[in-house]
């Protein structure tokens, strides 16, 4: 089974990063970037009995490691992804 | 006094730590690797060294929350053990949980490497006097210290920030801190009795005449005073004191 968790800085967690990217695309020309948040995308393969035992045991592993909650979000996608 | 300093796959500020301790203080210092389960009897200071533990993938310190030694460090702090995080060990310590918060890409995305100020904020086992300014090396990307305001507040009533980014004089504002830490944040305290410290600057790194100071030499001999002053209670009398 394909899975795929999105972690994102909190919104009110400042991202010097994305910041960093947005001036970029100005400078390269492309206009109308207002902001750029950069997360991660972290695709897992896994076994599982079904969808539901796929989210409890990827909950653990966000909640554990994938993401750490005092600075990011995260977002869990059984299934392949796009 | 016996030290411990932990070694990760990636730590690369160990040879400073060990030497200082060794060295410079004369406190027998076993080194453990990451994948040990137990300290060794009777230490004292468990000191997680700067470095890139596990090359720093997906977070700073947050694969090595995983390691085996993590337990045992986790009961020794628990029981009121010292343990002293510098650099990619306060990530650690924050990744782990014995110290709230987290440490975030510097503001202005630049990897910061030079002698900044620190101005003592908690008086603790590490630290005799507030106010105090001390001038210690820095060299991070990621120093940039974020908790909520709850805890930020709750930080600042107990006493438990250590240190803040200050100019030499000790004034604390935006121009002295050199990653936009949250309240200028450099350094906070945990454990039941103050007994962990995490701090990005490097004290084992300033700690000789040869380093051109000995400022963080001081973290040290105050460590040893207050181990030495509290007429060497035996770890079964701390343990009660952090019971009480």
């Amino acid at each position: 089974m394909k899975a795929t968790v999105y972690v994102r800085l909190k919104a009110e967690v400042l991202d010097p990063q994305g910041e960093a990217v947005r001036r970029a695309l100005a400078h390269m020309g492309v206009d109308g970037v207002r902001g750029v948040r950069v997360g991660k995308l972290i695709e897992l393969d896994i076994e599982a009995a079904d969808v539901d035992a796929a989210r409890a045991m990827l909950k653990r592993a966000a909640d554990e490691l994938l993401a750490n909650p005092v600075m990011e979000d995260y977002e869990v996608v059984v299934g392949s992804s796009a | 006094m016996r030290a411990a300093v932990v070694l990760f796959p990636g730590s690369n500020s160990d040879v400073e730590m060990i030497r200082t301790l060794r060295e410079v203080m004369g406190i027998p210092t076993d080194v453990v690797w990451h994948r040990d389960t137990a300290l060794p009897p009777d230490t004292e200071l468990v000191a997680l060294p700067g470095g890139f533990s596990f090359g720093d993938y997906l977070r700073c310190g947050a694969i090595a929350r995983t390691s085996p030694i993590i337990g045992a460090i986790r009961r020794h702090a628990d029981r009121g053990g010292y343990v002293l995080g510098v650099c990619n060990g306060f990530q650690i310590l924050t990744e782990v949980g014995l110290l709230p918060g987290a440490l975030l890409r510097n503001e202005h995305l630049r990897f910061e490497c030079r002698d900044i100020f620190l101005r003592t904020d908690a008086e603790g086992p590490f630290t005799e006097r507030r106010g105090a300014v001390l001038r210690l090396p820095i060299a991070h990307a990621e120093g940039r210290y974020h908790t909520d305001p709850a805890t930020l507040r709750r930080l600042e009533a107990e006493g438990r920030i250590a240190f803040r980014y200050a100019h030499a004089d000790g004034l604390v504002n935006a121009s002295a801190n050199p990653n936009g830490s949250l309240d200028s944040i450099a350094g906070i305290y945990g454990g039941p009795a103050r007994n962990i410290l995490g701090l990005m600057p490097h004290p084992e790194r300033m700690s000789e005449r040869l380093h051109g100071g000995v400022d963080g030499k001081a973290l040290f001999d105050t460590l040893l005073k207050t181990v030495a002053g509290s007429s060497n209670p035996s770890t079964e009398e701390r343990r009660a004191q952090v019971a009480s």
